[in-house]
């Protein structure tokens, strides 16, 4: 049954990205008509949809920052921190 | 017995399993082994609040028993949790695996109870030397290797823990009684009333004992490297309890201290960049674990009475779904035999139920509305919102994002979508583990769903009612909701987008750990070169000045012993012969065994001492 209902999806995957971006585009309008905003604590939280752009920008970051950290050449030598599995063996 | 017959439920763990290798084979077995979890549950769940098991000793009066509101919640759901995982294991034939992993338990129970710093030690000790079976009893080529790093690590914390508790002790004038740490405070109202001064050596000793175990970097390097080699069902054990623990101990002794929140959210980034580069997905979940536990260590670094129940829910919640994420990804293991993205991929359509189970784990620890991170995470970053703790409230958040980055879409997505990476072999045996894999996933999974949609059944254990009631109002506020839900589709639709980036790298991440394998090296590497060489000037010196003489004078004594005595020596050579066969067996015992049972007979020392 489960192995159906993803075959399914997935036989449909443009109609269900299209759904998706519905999905996100409704979330952020939620956020901009009706939400109820007294409970935040900083001003930035007041802007349209701050917290969808954080979150995307905090997906990007952490992707890009980590890549870019593991693979630097740090020490200004060969060293990388996502090394080759058999680092500890040789 | 003592005190109105208050049974420790660290005994009944630690009993049940020396019991079991004499328990017969079959329907029987399994009964028992799950008769045993299930006892010592019950025995938790109808404690009473109070003081048990005070057994003089020497100058000393020991507390095996402290029940109240914080230890009674960890307690509980340690005891659950044990349930959970035997039952995850339930098809393991090797007695000495669920001893060990029992043992573990017991030490981790006995912790949560320990009225005081000598109890609190040796519970912390057994709970170390049992937990390192669960890396050994993997038997993998670096299974050896990594258990002894992994002891040496907990020894090591084991005694800064044991000088802070002596300094301690001369410090309050023979007070071992283990409570808030007076001057750790940081004038918060968690579990204490004192003012803010400069914490002394003791309670920084103290403090750095506790975070080892919590693996707060640099003191972390330990549990990814420890549960990425565990065996399947000992991860499970292993992610539920070491770390949780401290966080207790954390929460008792170090409540409100400053430190905390700067070294949690510390903790919460690290992970996460960790396990962006991970291609392990044990290894993964391993690093997520020390993110997550960076929000409790922030939140009892906070300290208000918010922040602990946050720590305490959030601890609570993890065990449960971080022991479905290692179920989860343990039974791809169990499987396939493979734990890394580069040699998986594809598998929805072979192993369903283990995806559906581990996507609730992701969804849940993701903070998802209706799963139980949703009720005990964003409870710590509101306290750091509400004491204008900016900085870490924003920061945690930020790591939330990663959280969901990783173990609610890359885990699920590179195991069961994605390329599919399998060779033919590790195909064909993908399927569905067996069904008491399933059922334990099946509870995990429900208890889940249940603490997110239900919130009573968590939030009455809490140890602050008032503060629980008054949270409970607000965490499915709308504000609340659709902040979360921004931040985390949003946060999928940035991993779609960036997906060829995230693809992973058949690469290992050098981490802190490197510092102690390479100093290792360096040590050997004295030990052979300079050491060797002068071990070899002296082998050399004594073979021309001792041996040749030697030699010399024993051919002479030969051929006195051929021509006369040789009847008589005949004799003594075998008898001296057959003692150094058997001594020879004793010594070939390994170290682990040896080592196992020193535990157990201090472990049987122990109970008959507290009987009496």
């Amino acid at each position: 049954m489960i192995v159906k209902l993803i075959d399914f999806l997935r036989d449909r995957l443009t109609s269900v990205i299209r759904l998706c971006c519905v999905a996100l585009a409704l979330v952020v309008a939620w956020d901009v008509f009706f939400v109820d905003k007294h409970h935040a604590h900083t001003w930035p939280e007041h802007l349209w949809g701050f917290w969808a752009f954080f979150g995307f920008g905090a997906c990007v970051v952490i992707i890009l920052v980590s890549k870019w950290i593991g693979h630097c050449h740090w020490f200004g030598g060969k060293f990388t921190i996502m090394a080759p599995e058999d680092y500890y063996d040789k | 017995m003592i005190n109105n017959l208050w049974v420790h439920p660290s005994l009944v763990l630690m009993l049940g399993g020396l019991l079991l290798p004499f328990v017969p084979r079959g329907v029987i077995r399994r009964l028992y082994l799950m008769a045993v979890p299930v006892a010592t549950f019950l025995l938790i769940y109808f404690m009473e609040h109070g003081t048990h098991g005070v057994v003089p000793f020497m100058d000393w009066s020991l507390t095996f028993g402290r029940i109240d509101s914080l230890s009674k919640v960890f307690a509980y759901i340690m005891g659950l949790m044990c349930m959970i995982g035997t039952l995850y294991g339930l098809h393991v034939d090797e007695d000495a695996q669920h001893i060990a992993a029992w043992f573990y338990v017991s030490g981790s129970l006995g912790a949560i109870f320990a009225g005081d710093y000598l109890v609190l030690f040796l519970f912390w000790e057994l709970m170390a030397f049992a937990s390192v079976f669960l890396v050994w009893f993997r038997r993998g080529p670096k299974s050896l290797a990594t258990g002894y790093r992994y002891i040496l690590v907990h020894t090591f914390g084991g005694l800064i823990l044991l000088a802070g508790i002596v300094l301690q002790y001369k410090a309050t004038g023979g007070d071992l009684s283990f409570g808030p740490l007076a001057d750790a405070m940081g004038g918060h109202h968690g579990f204490s009333v004192h003012d803010m001064s400069v914490p002394s050596l003791a309670t920084y000793l103290i403090m750095i004992g506790f975070i080892l175990n919590a693996a707060v970097p640099p003191l972390h390097a330990w549990l990814p490297d420890a549960y990425g080699e565990a065996t399947v069902t000992g991860a499970v054990f292993m992610c539920a309890f070491t770390t949780k623990t401290a966080i207790y101990t954390l929460a008792r002794a170090c409540a409100g201290m400053d430190i905390l929140v700067p070294l949690g959210v510390v903790m919460a980034l690290y992970g996460v960049v960790y396990a962006v580069l991970e291609n392990d997905s044990r290894r993964l979940l391993a690093y997520h674990i020390i993110s997550q536990v960076g929000y409790m260590v922030a939140g009892v670094g906070i300290g208000t009475q918010m922040a602990i129940n946050g720590a305490v829910a959030h601890a609570f919640a993890h065990i449960l779904y971080k022991g479905l994420l290692f179920m989860g990804c343990g039974s791809v293991l169990y499987m396939t035999g493979q734990s890394k993205f580069t040699e998986l991929g594809g598998l929805y359509k072979k192993m369903p139920r283990a995806f559906i189970f581990t996507l609730i784990g992701g969804l849940s620890i993701s903070a998802f509305p209706l799963f139980s991170g949703f009720v005990s995470k964003s409870m710590i970053i509101a306290a750091g919102f509400e004491e204008h703790i900016l900085w870490a409230a924003f920061l945690l958040t930020l790591a939330s994002a990663g959280t969901f980055l990783h173990t609610g879409l890359k885990v699920p997505y590179f195991i069961w979508f994605g390329k599919n990476n399998c060779s033919k072999e590790t195909w064909e045996k993908a399927a569905d583990p067996p069904w008491n894999m399933q059922w334990a996933m099946g509870i995990a999974s429900f208890l889940c769903i249940l603490i997110g949609c239900y919130l009573p059944y968590l939030y009455n254990m809490l140890p602050f009612q008032e503060e629980a009631h008054h949270y409970a109002e607000l965490v499915y506020g709308s504000y609340h909701v659709s902040e979360t839900l921004q931040i985390l589709l949003f946060t999928a639709l940035g991993f779609f987008l960036l997906l060829k980036k995230l693809v992973p790298d058949p690469t290992i991440s050098v981490d802190l750990d490197w510092f102690y394998r390479m100093g290792g090296r360096g040590f050997y590497w004295l030990a052979r070169k300079p050491i060797q060489t002068v071990d070899n000037g002296v082998g050399e010196a004594y073979r021309y000045l001792g041996l040749i003489p030697l030699m010399t004078f024993s051919r002479f004594w030969s051929w006195f012993d051929w021509n006369g005595i040789d009847g008589v020596v005949d004799g003594i050579a075998r008898t001296v012969r057959s003692v150094g066969e058997s001594g020879r067996f004793l010594q070939s015992g390994r170290l682990q065994s040896g080592m196992f049972y020193a535990a157990s007979v201090v472990a049987v020392l122990l109970i008959a001492y507290v009987l009496n």
